[in-house]
C-alpha cells in the first residue's frame, strides 16, 4: 500500500535559550502513515505535542531526528531534511494545513483568502472566486461579508473562512488542527461532510479533534500522541 | 510593528521556470578597518523567491545588500545573476556600463528613504517614464500611458503624474518609488527597509500592495528589514544577521516560530527594540 505520509522515529525538543537553555523534550519516536483516502486522528491531552507533530509534517517546526516522509508528485520527500524550496513546493503541490486560527492578511477580502490556493495553482480568477463562493456559502458566510477583510469578522466566522480556504483546493494531503472547535452544531456538520468528501477524492488527512462527536465521525484510526510524549520523558 | 500573527502568508512561488538559482552569493565579506561589516554570506536565491535579511542596526545587512546589488565591491567572494540570456555572469567581471543597464532595467532598487530613490524636483510621470527611457522607449505618448496605468497600479491617482513627489506624502511617494522600480518589469527587486518611516496604517497598504505585486509578477526579491512582520508578510525565507554574519536561515515561517539560535529567540520574543 502507498502511504501519503510515513513518519518514522520523528522528534522534537525545543530549547529555550532565553530560559537558561532549557531542554523541552515533546515528542519522540513518532512514527505512523497515512494512506489515500484515510483520515487519521491524533488523541492526547492538551500540551502532548498533537499541533507540533502537524507542524513538523508542514515543515513548520523543525524536526530533530527521524523521517517525515511525504508522497510528493511521485517522489517521497523527507520533510525533515528538505530545502526550504522544496518544503515550499510541497506546500504548494500536496499539503494542506489547516490552522486553528485564521491568519489574517490585512486589507485582502474574504473570498480572495479562499481562492488565493486555486489562484497559486494556476486556476483562473473568475474559476477561483466561483468555487471560493460556492464553499462560502456551504459554510454560512453571508454574501455580504465576502468582499471584506476578515480581519473584523467573528471568531467563528474567521475560523469558516479558514476551513474554505484550506478545502478549497485539491491537494492530496491536508492536515486538521482543530478545525471546529469554534463552531456550531450546523457548521461542524458541514466540515464533516467536506472531510467525507475530501475521502472520497483519496485526499491523506490528519486532524486534530477534541469534539468526540466529530472525531468519531470523520477518524479512520486514531493514533495516541501520549505514548509518543511519555518517551520523550 | 503591524499586528499580524501569521504563517505562509508569503506569496506562494509558482512553479519553477528554470531551476537554476538567479542570484549566487559566495562568501561575501567587507571590512571596515577593523570592523567586519559582513563576513562570509553565502547562499542562493530562485526565480520567484523572496529572501528577508533580518537583524539588529548594525549587523551588516545594508552593506550585504549593497554588494549584492553591485554598489558596493566586496572586499571578499563574489556575486553571480543569471541574465535575461540564461548566462550566469559574476558581477565583478561586468563592465561599469553594463552592471548599470542591468541594475536600471532588470533590477529595482527601493531605498527606504524615497529621496534616494525618486527625483524629487520632477513630475511623478518622469520619474516613471526615465527608466523607461533607459531600456530605449522614446515614444512620449506611449511612456505616459505606461507611467499613467503603473501609477494606477501603485494606488495614485493619475490626475497627480504631473506634480513632483515632493508634493506627496511618504507613502505615496514609497509607492511612485516602486512603480518608477518596476515599470522596466525587473526580475530582480532589492529593497532596504522599504516600509520604515512610515506610520503603521500607510505601512499595511503600501506591504499589501507589494505583496500583490510580487505574486502577480513573479518576482524575486531582497527585502532588508527589521520588522518581522514584513518578513513574515513578503518572504520566503529569512537571514538572520548578527555581527556581520548569517547566524540562523531557512523557511521565514519556520524561523519565526521555531526560532533556533538563542538572538533569533531574543527578537522573535520581541524583547529587542526594533
Ligand atoms: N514554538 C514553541 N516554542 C516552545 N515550546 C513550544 C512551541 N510550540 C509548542 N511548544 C510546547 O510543546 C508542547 C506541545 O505543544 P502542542 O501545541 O504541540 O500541544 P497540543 O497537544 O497541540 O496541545 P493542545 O491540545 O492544548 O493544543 C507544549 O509544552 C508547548 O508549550
Ligand atoms: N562606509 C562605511 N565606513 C565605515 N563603516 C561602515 C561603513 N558602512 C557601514 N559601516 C559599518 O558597518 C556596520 C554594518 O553597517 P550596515 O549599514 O550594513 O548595518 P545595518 O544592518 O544595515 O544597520 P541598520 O539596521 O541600522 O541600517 C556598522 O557598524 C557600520 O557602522
Ligand atoms: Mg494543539
Ligand atoms: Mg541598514
Amino acid at each position: 500500500m502507498i502511504q501519503m505520509i510515513d513518519i518514522r522515529n520523528a522528534e522534537k525538543t525545543f530549547v529555550m535559550h532565553l530560559q537558561g537553555g532549557i531542554s523541552l523534550p515533546v515528542v519522540r519516536n513518532v512514527s505512523f502513515h497515512v494512506a489515500p483516502g484515510e483520515c487519521v486522528v491524533l488523541s492526547g491531552p492538551s500540551g502532548a505535542g498533537k499541533s507540533s507533530i502537524l507542524k513538523m509534517i508542514f515543515g513548520n517546526y523543525r524536526c530533530d531526528g527521524g523521517v517525515i516522509g511525504v508522497r510528493h508528485k511521485g517522489d517521497v520527500v523527507d520533510i525533515a531534511t528538505a530545502e526550504p524550496r522544496q518544503v515550499l513546493n510541497v506546500r504548494r503541490d500536496t499539503i494542506g494545513y489547516v490552522s486553528q486560527f485564521l491568519r489574517a492578511v490585512p486589507r485582502v477580502a474574504a473570498i480572495d483568502v479562499v481562492a488565493e490556493p486555486l489562484l497559486a495553482a494556476g486556476v483562473v480568477r473568475e474559476e477561483a472566486q466561483a468555487r471560493a463562493g460556492v464553499l462560502l456559502r456551504r459554510l454560512n458566510i453571508p454574501e455580504r461579508l465576502w468582499k471584506l477583510p476578515p480581519s473584523t469578522f467573528s471568531g467563528g466566522e474567521q475560523q469558516r473562512v479558514n476551513i474554505a480556504r484550506g478545502f478549497i483546493s485539491d491537494l492530496p494531503i491536508l492536515l486538521l488542527d482543530e478545525p471546529t472547535a469554534s463552531l456550531d452544531a450546523a457548521n461542524r456538520a458541514m466540515v464533516v461532510e467536506l472531510v467525507a468528501e475530501k475521502k472520497r477524492a483519496g485526499v491523506a488527512m490528519v486532524a486534530i479533534v477534541h469534539d468526540d462527536e466529530v472525531r468519531h465521525l470523520i477518524a479512520d484510526r486514531l493514533v495516541d500522541v501520549t505514548s509518543f510524549a511519555a518517551a520523550a520523558a | 510593528m503591524l499586528d499580524v500573527t501569521v504563517s505562509s502568508t508569503a506569496p506562494t512561488v509558482r512553479a519553477p521556470a528554470n531551476d537554476e538559482p538567479l542570484l549566487v552569493a559566495e562568501n561575501l565579506g567587507k571590512s571596515y578597518g577593523r570592523l567586519a561589516a559582513c563576513r562570509d554570506v553565502s547562499f542562493e536565491l530562485y526565480s520567484g523567491e523572496v529572501l528577508a535579511i533580518v537583524g539588529e542596526s548594525g549587523s551588516g545587512k545594508s552593506t550585504l545588500l549593497q554588494m549584492l546589488s553591485g554598489q558596493l565591491t566586496p572586499g571578499t567572494g563574489s556575486v553571480s545573476y543569471r541574465m535575461r540570456d540564461g548566462v550566469t555572469r559574476n558581477l565583478a567581471e561586468m563592465g561599469e556600463a553594463e552592471r548599470r543597464f542591468l541594475f536600471r532595467t532588470d533590477w529595482g532598487f527601493v531605498h527606504q528613504d524615497p529621496a534616494m530613490g525618486l527625483r524629487m524636483a520632477v513630475s511623478a510621470g518622469a520619474n516613471v517614464g526615465e527608466r523607461l527611457m533607459a531600456v530605449g522607449q522614446n515614444h512620449y505618448g506611449k511612456i505616459r500611458d505606461t507611467a499613467t496605468s503603473w501609477l494606477e497600479r501603485v494606488e495614485i491617482s493619475a490626475d497627480r503624474i504631473d506634480d513632483a513627489p515632493r508634493t506627496y506624502s511618504g507613502g505615496m511617494r514609497q509607492r511612485l518609488q516602486i512603480a518608477r522600480n518596476l515599470v522596466t518589469e525587473p526580475r530582480l527587486v532589492f529593497m532596504d527597509e522599504p516600509t520604515g518611516g512610515l506610520d503603521v496604517s500607510v505601512q499595511a497598504r503600501l506591504l499589501d500592495m507589494m505583496r500583490t505585486l510580487v505574486s502577480e509578477l513573479g518576482l524575486s526579491a531582497i527585502v532588508v528589514t527589521h520588522d518581522l512582520a514584513v518578513a513574515r508578510l513578503l518572504s520566503h525565507r529569512v537571514m538572520v544577521m548578527q555581527g556581520g554574519r548569517v547566524i540562523e536561515t531557512g523557511l521565514t515561517d519556520q524561523v519565526l516560530d521555531d526560532p533556533r539560535e538563542p538572538y533569533t529567540q531574543l527578537l522573535v520574543s520581541s524583547i529587542l527594540p526594533a
